[in-house]
């Protein structure tokens, strides 16, 4: 089991390497250098280029690389200069916004997405079946982007029943501002759970069909257990724990679908702080994103991999 | 005709008739169990014939729309309401026609993901072929390289590279699009194509020496083309989201070139999505009919492919 694990945290280090020299790569070809924005009217050219010399920027690359490295192990992402503020700070207040968000979102899926493929599984080839099917079929082919624009529209806008904007109400305080955090996150939470079902509903049915035709199910219905007790107790109970390595797997996808959701929530997370940065030519900034972003991918498959080995002794590699 | 067995003092009509004996009992060939399967199934005949004439308009119309004046300003028309001045669907705010430019962005959005589902699944098959069929440690290396491009945050990789790249066009979009779409396609291929390696045909091929990239491209891909198919078409429907989404956002194509994503960003602004929605949800409603038409077809296309689901079955 250690072996198992151990191994896979082995082969993420030179993964996570390569990532960080490719940003950084990425991060040096953008147009302009940190200096363009702050600029001071009265700076003489030679100021700025003194300014380069002494921050390194005319160093060669591995050696600025080993520099941003270096800092980095020092928790110093540096500093954004559209908000001259460390980054490490910026990025703290927008993540947790962002961490609400998908963690509401997240719950809202599973809780719809569980009973919905239980009783797919259940009924397998009847009615509800088709319907469900039909319904994950429809929800997943749309662009996700395309139903977040049309669900502000009518909810927020024509129904006015949602905030349209923001992370919370400027007025609120108190026990009133969790209420208001609440409601800002409720729309795009509840569009992002019905629209994205899809893989979880499959996965629980048909894990529920295959247990249906397996041994120990034959055995518990021949004992005589109610057919309703066998699928609370013995077919759910055995279901959950990979659908829970699922939750790995979908931080990807919440992750990416961040950056949409709060520009058109006008969330401030930090999928909206990377297009602001991105407008604004934030380096600095964005290189963190985009690096914490790629970490993050990463842990959620290595959690979810870590789930499945535990449940599943023949995935595990000797 | 059971007591002559050799061919050379067959008669040339009982040739015949053992040619169509044997065509009748050959499996049919693709298309034309697919011909079967969407002529009994009315709504999927119905999308198909949709999904194409819409395809094949908006490719010829734009060729008698003048782009230039199109997106020439007009103040006069400000946010004329459709059905106003000729304006069949309305126009902007800046008295461009939105029919107009809907029809020249659904070329620009139906032409960026075709171009991006032939490049994204050409790589992905090959890469999954490839992986597959060697194993060992050429697929352990390119299952590595795999694993770090999942990693990749896309949406992000995306949009930084279009900010470094200044001068960019729908031809180098599509590519970049494609850096980043093949790996679910590659992943498919490679687990069908580890267990047809280990079939029998494929055994007898390498014994008698065959080629490498003979079997993987002349026999084990037509054997998996079934899947191919089904894969490329659902990849298509994905596809249309993918440029749409970057457009909408603003880093897809520039702004002055129409696209489904550039309309649906009309949006952005408060008073259009509440005022003038005709700016904005034409585009929309578009994209869900489209995705919608084609991933019904992909579902009656994946059906043809599995003999065990087929409707027809003869």
């Amino acid at each position: 089991m250690w072996k198992t694990i151990l191994r896979r945290v082995l082969i993420m280090i030179p993964e996570v390497i390569l990532l960080s020299i490719l940003v950084f790569l990425l991060a040096k070809s953008m147009p302009g250098d940190p200096f363009t924005g702050s600029i001071n009217p009265r700076s003489s050219a030679t100021q700025i280029e003194h300014l380069k010399q002494i921050n390194g920027l005319y160093d060669p690359w591995y050696q600025q690389y080993w520099n941003w490295v270096v800092h980095l192990f020092h928790g110093d992402l540096g500093q954004s200069y559209q908000y001259h503020e460390p980054v490490t700070n910026l990025i703290g207040d927008r993540a947790i916004n962002t961490l609400w968000l998908s963690a509401f979102t997240m719950v809202l899926t599973y809780a719809l997405a569980l009973p919905l493929g239980l009783y797919a599984g259940k009924h397998e080839g009847k009615l509800p079946d088709t319907v469900i099917r039909i319904y994950t079929y429809v929800t997943y082919c749309i662009p996700f982007f395309v139903i977040l624009v049309i669900g502000l529209w009518v909810f927020g806008y024509v129904l006015n029943w949602f905030p349209t904007t923001g992370s919370v109400s400027p007025t609120a305080s108190g026990i009133g501002m969790i209420g208001s955090r609440f409601l800002h996150v409720l729309l795009p939470g509840l569009l992002g759970a019905l629209f994205g079902t899809v893989n979880i509903v499959q996965y629980m049915r048909s894990e529920v069909i295959d247990a249906k035709h397996s041994d120990y199910v034959r055995t518990a219905r021949s004992k005589g257990v109610p057919r309703k007790d066998i699928y609370k107790h013995h077919i759910f109970r055995n279901s959950l724990l990979p659908i829970a390595a699922f939750g790995g797997y979908s931080i990807t996808g919440l992750l990416n679908g961040s950056i949409f959701t709060e520009t058109i929530f006008s969330y401030p997370g930090m999928g909206m702080l990377f297009i602001d940065s991105i407008s604004y030519r934030d380096y600095t900034v964005i290189t963190a994103l985009v690096l914490l972003f790629g970490i993050l991918n990463l842990l959620g498959t290595l959690l979810s991999d870590i789930i499945l080995s535990i449940v599943d002794p023949r995935i595990r590699i000797n | 005709m059971a007591a002559n067995t050799n061919l050379a003092e067959m008669s040339p009509k009982e040739l015949e008739s053992l040619a169509a004996q044997a065509k009748q009992a050959a499996a049919p060939s693709a298309t034309k169990i697919l011909w079967r399967e969407f002529k009994a199934d009315r709504p999927a005949l119905i999308s198909l014939i949709i999904v194409v004439v819409f395809i094949l308009f908006v490719m010829i119309s734009p060729l008698f729309i003048d782009s230039e004046k199109m997106m020439t300003t007009n103040i006069l028309a400000y946010l004329t309401p459709p059905l106003q001045d000729n304006f069949l669907l309305g126009a902007d705010a800046n008295g461009r026609s939105i029919a107009m430019q809907l029809i020249v962005g659904s070329r620009n959005s139906i032409g960026i993901a075709i171009g991006l589902t032939i490049i994204s699944s050409t790589i992905g098959i090959a890469w999954g072929l490839v992986s597959g069929y060697f194993g060992g440690y050429i697929d352990w290396g390119m299952q590595r390289f795999y694993d770090f491009m999942m990693m990749l945050p896309m949406t992000m990789m995306i949009i930084v590279l279009v900010t470094i790249i200044d001068d960019y066009n729908a031809v180098t979009l599509t590519l970049i699009f494609s850096l980043f779409y093949w790996m679910g396609t590659s992943r498919l291929i490679r687990s069908r194509t580890l267990a047809e390696t280990k079939k029998d045909y494929v055994s007898a091929s390498i014994t008698s020496g065959t080629k490498s990239w003979k079997i993987i491209f002349r026999e084990i891909m037509p054997n998996i083309s079934s899947l191919i198919i089904v894969d490329t078409t659902l990849s298509f429907a994905e596809n249309i989201g993918v440029e749409t989404g970057l457009s909408y956002l603003g880093f897809g194509l520039p702004s002055r070139t129409p696209s489904l994503g550039t309309l649906i960003a009309n949006a952005n602004d408060p008073n259009n999505i509440t005022q003038y929605w005709w700016t904005w949800l034409p585009a929309a409603i578009e994209i869900i009919v489209l995705c919608l038409a084609i991933s019904y077809i992909g579902q009656v296309v994946s059906r043809a492919a599995n003999a065990s689901q087929r409707r027809v079955n003869k």
